[in-house]
């Protein structure tokens, strides 16, 4: 029999299994004196440091003190930020060159998108106004935010416009920047029907009417009655989803508004501010140029 | 005076960033003019010292040797936006909380609205209905405004004036588009806005918007001034007027054109000069049709079976 060749025979296999355990609870009591408050103590000066924690480093890829390297870093490395370069013109900082139109048009676009948001929320103006605990502030919001995008839409273009910024290398930008100007008003308009209010019915009413005289594809437009246009086929029918401004005009309205036109203006924008950066940056200000200097092109 | 009803209308919610334009766009116009100013003296002071243009750093701003010519990102341009952002929100809390958005009785097919009018943006287009056309203002217009828009760059041949601000580089370029935004723009906005009451009647700021007013007025059509009577008649007196218009304006811009902005005019390929002078006259016709249409209540110049403008 195989036991039998063990020194301690059949009994004291059992009685040496007991003594290796107290040795062994014995000195994990040990360890739990000496190692524990070791590891607490390193612990606490771990915590000291949060931005040594594996957490931390897992998230924020490198150091933050002051170096330049740091400060591109913190640049590049952000997905937010990555849109800027890590440096930029001493003078692009002015105010008064860009005048900030184009970064507060997207800044009133992202607080259009997350008061919209909430305003899709609630089926009655009435409702949200009254009862909803800043219900009002929210609406407030959006038609202000609204109207103010429109102005800083304006005056971006005037801006880039006054400085000859659509200049070559940045002659298809400048369109790109025309298609969100319109975007931006369709957005605007799209939203006025919304409140289905006597302002907005008649504002769209008045909008839309225009439709009907579309040379070719209006049924009151130049040419359009000879093509076969009615009003049950023309292009206002298609824009209301019927014949008059009703429930299909406001279901239409809500989809361009809150969807479609959003999300074709968040594609024209990714566009425009990924040519901003592959087309030089931002156009100035740059050292002025004589007339005498300028070279012409070879025809 | 009827300061109620001026109040009435200055007040309308809607019609608060229309006045809040005005001092922006001043300010901005201002401090545009002001950069410009500076650029061009030193402009002109570069053209007459060719030793100094060779060593100036040829900005009005500033600088000297050894500053670094580029700053870093971080932070000296995000804490910029991250004020501008905090600003504009401070502006609109103050402004969501002071003033309530608009909100009128249901939505009623029955109960025109006088004057109803189109969000504010819009008002030039609705502003163009009294002296043309659905089509023309609501459909042709916008198209051409859009396609006016996107050519700029394509048929603005000038070097000069890119990545600074200036004038006297680009008076032409710039004379034509402050007449396009703040006359045919801008300007049409607050016409809409502050003028046009019940019936789209002219109403000046401070008249009583009177329901009940008519306006006897006889609008003539040109052709009729010159006793012309049949519809072939009529299509082609209007023909040859507005071809008149543009063959004959065409040359006085032209004449002007060749020898105020002659690099300009040698740089234009005769598809880049034909677009401009489409886009150019079409828009100088716009305050001549409103004048005829205001001054010698001329309604339309050219009528033929279709269309009529």
């Amino acid at each position: 029999m195989p036991e039998e060749k063990t020194p301690n025979g059949k009994n004291g296999k059992s009685a040496g299994l007991v003594e290796r355990l107290k040795a062994g609870v014995k000195e994990d009591l040990e360890s739990l004196k000496t190692d524990l408050p070791a590891k607490a103590k390193e612990q606490v000066e771990i915590l000291k440091k949060p931005t040594k924690t594996l957490v931390y480093t897992s998230i924020f890829r490198h150091k933050h003190d002051d170096t330049p390297r740091n400060r591109a870093l913190g640049v590049l490395s952000n997905v937010f930020l990555h849109l800027h370069p890590a440096k930029i013109n001493r003078d692009a900082v002015r105010y008064s060159y860009t005048w900030g139109m184009g970064g507060i048009t997207f800044y009133l676009f992202i607080v259009l998108t997350l008061t919209g948001v909430l305003l899709q929320a609630f089926r009655d103006v009435l409702y949200l106004e009254h009862d909803v605990p800043f219900g009002k502030l929210l609406r407030n919001m959006h038609r202000w935010a609204a109207h103010l995008m429109v102005i800083a839409v304006e005056l971006h273009m005037f801006r880039v416009f006054l400085t000859g910024s659509y200049k070559k290398p940045r002659e298809f930008n400048w369109n790109v920047g025309v298609i969100l100007l319109v975007l931006t008003l369709l957005l605007s308009f799209t939203g006025y029907l919304l409140p289905d209010d006597q302002l907005g019915f008649w504002a769209v009413t008045v909008g839309t009417n225009m439709a009907r005289a579309t040379p070719l594809l209006g049924h009151e437009g130049p040419f359009g009655a000879q093509l076969g246009m009615t009003p049950y086929n023309d292009v206002r029918f298609g824009l209301l989803g019927g014949s008059i401004v009703d429930a299909n005009a406001l279901l239409r309205s809500y989809i361009w508004h809150c969807i479609g036109i959003p999300i074709i203006a968040s594609i024209f924008m990714i566009l425009h501010f990924w040519r901003v950066r592959k087309d030089g940056g931002i156009s100035g200000p740059a050292p002025v140029v004589l007339d005498s200097e300028v070279k012409e092109a070879k025809k | 005076m009827d300061w109620k009803q001026l109040w009435e209308i200055l007040s309308a919610p809607d019609n608060v960033p229309i006045i809040a334009m005005i001092p922006l766009l001043a300010f901005y116009i201002y401090l545009a003019w002001k950069q410009a100013s500076a650029n061009d003296v030193l402009i002109a002071q570069l053209e007459t010292n060719p030793s100094l243009a060779k060593t100036h750093h040829r900005k009005a701003w500033p600088f000297q040797p050894g500053w670094a010519k580029e700053v870093h990102v971080w932070p000296f341009l995000l804490r910029v936006e991250f004020l501008a952002a905090i600003i504009v929100t401070i502006i609109l809390m103050v402004w969501s909380i002071t003033l309530n958005a608009p909100l009128e009785e249901p939505a009623n097919p029955n109960l025109t609205m006088n004057p109803a009018k189109a969000p504010w943006y819009f008002l030039g287009l609705q502003e163009m209905l009294v002296y043309f056309d659905p089509w023309i203002a609501g459909v042709v217009m916008p198209t051409l405004i859009i396609f006016g828009l996107m050519v700029i760059p394509y048929i603005d041949t000038n070097p000069l004036g890119a990545g600074y601000y200036t004038w006297k580089q680009r008076k032409f370029a710039i004379g034509t588009f402050l007449f396009g935004f703040i006359i045919l723009w801008v300007s049409m906005i607050f016409i809409g806005t502050f003028i046009r009451g019940p019936g789209w009647q002219w109403f000046w700021p401070g008249q009583t918007w009177d329901h009940n007013r008519l306006i006897y007025e006889v609008n003539r059509d040109l052709p009729d001034i010159f006793g012309i009577t049949s519809n072939l008649g009529k299509g082609i007196f209007g023909a040859v007027v507005v071809g008149g218009f543009f063959a004959i304006g065409g040359m006085f811009v032209h004449a002007f054109f060749r020898r105020h902005n002659a690099k300009d005019f040698k740089r234009m390929s005769l598809l880049q000069y034909s677009i401009m002078m489409t886009f150019f006259l079409t828009m100088l016709g716009l305050p001549i049709k409103m004048l005829l249409r205001l001054l010698f209540h001329i309604k339309y110049v050219w009528i033929t079976p279709w269309f009529n403008v």
